[in-house]
């Protein structure tokens, strides 16, 4: 929620004070949903047209204020650091709303399930944090503005210590900064 | 055969003479093995050219056991008379590496004993007015030790000065006995008397006396409990150390200070956001960390007695797993600043850090060794988490464990003897030792999320953190797992224990 918070409020920063675009009406993707590369486009159309405003600019606006809120978080299998082909999609939405400013700083947070050592860990997720940079350089994202950081076993995102909560914390977070 | 049941009648007629009845109990075998793991010292050579020799020894056991009656009667002043009782262990030790049955005990003969001293300790005259129960502390710290068992003193009202009734404790099964006293001085402080008696021989064994603040009178007991069980082992005794460790509570993460015993504990830092890794600089003064205050893994050193931080490894990527070298000049860290989990020497007081191996699997762990020439490490780049060696500046690796696939969190005894560190066993994390002179390896928990182990500085204990129905808990246990206690104090999440070093007193 914070996260969305932030996305949201960034969003109403980058649209400048003075947007037509009010709070609630800017689009928000679900986290779990599928890639925003299309629908997010979709769901702006809507909101700009709730807004009653037709502008490029907050076309613009809407879009980035889509891509911070919409799915940012890349899920890999146990003891794994490969991107999977489904996660794709957001690593290339990510890659193109990077690349378009070069003032961006973003952040990978790499993380693992609570099985291990501490120190391993925070070495796995790194690796999985290095993982989606490479994926962006790949893309053409530049590597000084994308940071890989590990958190490892230490902030989980859920609790619980079934397969199913433990598939939640293996992952990496793209988050801007 | 006909030696070790000699050898085996024969000790099990000097445990009846040592009147200690719960060992007179036991099958005259392990009588014997119990007996013998007191006399800590054989080298890992030792055990070898015993081996080698042991067809040599077998026909002069006997004999060995009976030149050497007397002084085993003594035994609680081994100091005095170590070379004759390294004898008679090597005596012993044959006996045991030619009989089938005694693998499961090679490392107690080689580590720590599983007989445990009888020892009273008295209240203290006057402890009642005072804010701890100096006794009840002693006790608790010799048994802790795994050396030790307490016997009790019900009834008896002694003191420093007192003279006791020796028959009185041996019949109660005491082979010794501590009496003191706490008096409050005129200035507000205490002092603190105590003398310690072998009851055996009706001998004094000396006192101390310490003149302390309310607030240090935990202190003087660790501090009577340390001269207790290096009078009695000859080793010296840690109980007077502290131990670093974190806890979480809700979302909030603190690093404590606190005694060997975990009470005690004041809080050193406080941060929303995680804390790990803490190692004790050599001299005790500073603490090295991990924080993700900053939203990223980042290394501080930080003085224990001002407070006074200090940012020694904030570079692009995470930066982590501080150990410090012994002459405590130089941070070994692991840095993800080229790429990937890599180690780095770091000059204590911050700089450029010194690229100490490279590879493209992860890096992580680094210990120096106590004499400051090799690291000790984990690395992947055998497919899976093994314990690595090399050089402190670089070098020539070598691998250290070979069992299992996932070995981590390497710690190296100050006396540079054993390895502890946590290997994965059909999913479970455990506490593994070895000794690194034969590579011999041992288990010795049986809870299932081990963590983070470290040494006492006398090298006789080891904290780690672990699970207990479902909660984290700190736990010491002697390096033959044969003795474990829970450490007392905080509640809730607790974890990355590290054990400081001796302190200048």
């Amino acid at each position: 929620m914070k996260h969305l918070l932030l996305a949201i409020g960034a969003a109403v920063l980058m649209a400048g004070c003075s947007s037509a675009v009010k709070l609630d009406s800017v689009p928000v993707e679900d986290k779990a949903g599928t890639t925003i590369s299309q629908e997010g486009a979709e769901g702006l159309g809507r909101a700009v047209g709730k807004g009653g405003v037709s502008s490029v600019d907050l076309d613009k606006s809407a879009q980035q204020a889509a891509i911070l809120a919409g799915p940012r978080i890349v899920y890999f299998d146990y003891d794994s650091f490969v991107i999977k082909h489904e996660f794709q999609s957001i690593i290339e939405t990510h890659a193109r709303y990077i690349k378009a400013d070069k003032g961006r700083k973003v952040a990978i947070e790499g993380h693992t399930d609570e099985r291990g050592g501490r120190e391993y860990n925070l070495a796995l997720g790194q690796k999985r944090a290095e993982a989606v940079r490479s994926a962006l350089g790949l893309l053409g994202v530049v590597d000084s503005q994308v940071e890989a950081v590990s958190f490892g076993k230490e902030k989980p995102a859920a609790q619980g210590t079934d397969e199913d909560a433990m598939a939640k914390n293996r992952r990496a977070e793209i988050s801007y900064r | 055969m006909k030696p070790i049941i000699y050898t085996a009648l024969f000790l099990n007629k000097i445990c009846a003479q040592l009147r200690v009845p719960q060992v007179c109990t036991r099958p005259p075998i392990e009588t014997e093995l119990a007996r013998g793991s007191l006399l800590v010292g054989a080298s890992p050579s030792d055990v070898e050219s015993i081996q080698r020799e042991s067809i040599f020894w077998i026909p002069y056991c006997y004999i060995i056991c009976s030149m050497f009656f007397r002084p085993f009667l003594s035994m609680r002043l081994f100091k005095n008379i170590r070379s004759d009782l390294r004898a008679l262990l090597l005596a012993m030790l044959t006996v045991f590496f030619v009989s089938p049955s005694s693998a499961q005990f090679r490392v107690e003969v080689s580590g720590v004993g599983l007989t445990q001293l009888p020892i009273a300790v008295s209240a203290f005259r006057g402890e009642d007015g005072a804010s701890q129960k100096i006794a009840a502390i002693v006790q608790a710290d010799l048994e802790r030790s795994g050396q030790f068992r307490g016997v009790d003193t019900a009834g008896a009202a002694l003191d420093e000065v007192t003279r006791p009734d020796m028959a009185v404790w041996r019949q109660r099964g005491a082979d010794s006995l501590a009496l003191g006293s706490v008096t409050r001085l005129v200035d507000g402080r205490y002092d603190v008397r105590f003398r310690l008696w072998d009851v055996v021989r009706g001998q004094d064994l000396g006192g101390q006396s310490y003149a302390v603040i309310q607030a240090d009178l935990r202190l003087a007991a660790h501090r009577i409990a340390d001269f207790i069980y290096e009078k009695l082992t000859g080793d010296k005794g840690a109980f007077s150390t502290r131990i670093a460790y974190v806890t979480k509570v809700a979302q909030r993460y603190q690093l404590w200070v606190a005694d060997a015993d975990g009470e005690n504990a004041q809080s050193a830092f406080t941060s929303p956001e995680p804390i790990i890794s803490p190692a004790w600089s050599p001299n005790g003064s500073q603490l090295a960390y991990v924080s993700f205050e900053s939203r990223k893994p980042v290394v501080y050193t930080h003085d224990v007695a001002t407070g006074k931080r200090r940012l020694i490894a904030n570079f692009r990527g995470s930066n982590s797993a501080p150990a410090w070298s012994p002459d405590g000049r130089t941070l070994a860290v692991t840095l993800s600043r080229d790429g990937g989990s890599q180690l780095y020497a770091i000059d204590a007081g911050g700089g450029e850090p010194r690229r100490l191996a490279q590879s493209s699997s992860i890096d992580t762990e680094p210990v120096y060794t106590p004499d400051g020439k090799s690291i000790y490490f984990v690395s992947d780049r055998g497919g899976a988490p093994q314990i690595y060696k090399m050089p402190s500046m670089g070098g020539n690796v070598e691998r250290v464990t070979f069992a299992g696939s996932y070995n981590i969190s390497p710690a190296i005894s100050p006396d540079g003897r054993w390895l502890a560190y946590i290997s994965r066993v059909s999913g479970a994390f455990k506490l593994h030792i070895m000794e690194l002179a034969s590579g011999a390896v041992n288990a010795i928990t049986d809870t299932s999320a081990d963590e983070s182990p470290s040494f006492a500085p006398n090298s006789r204990l080891i904290v780690y953190a672990t699970q207990q129905q479902g909660r984290e808990a700190l736990m010491t246990t002697t390096l033959d797992g044969k003795l474990k206690a829970r450490l007392a104090g905080q509640n809730g999440n607790i974890r990355e224990p590290d054990w400081a070093p001796f302190q200048k007193q």
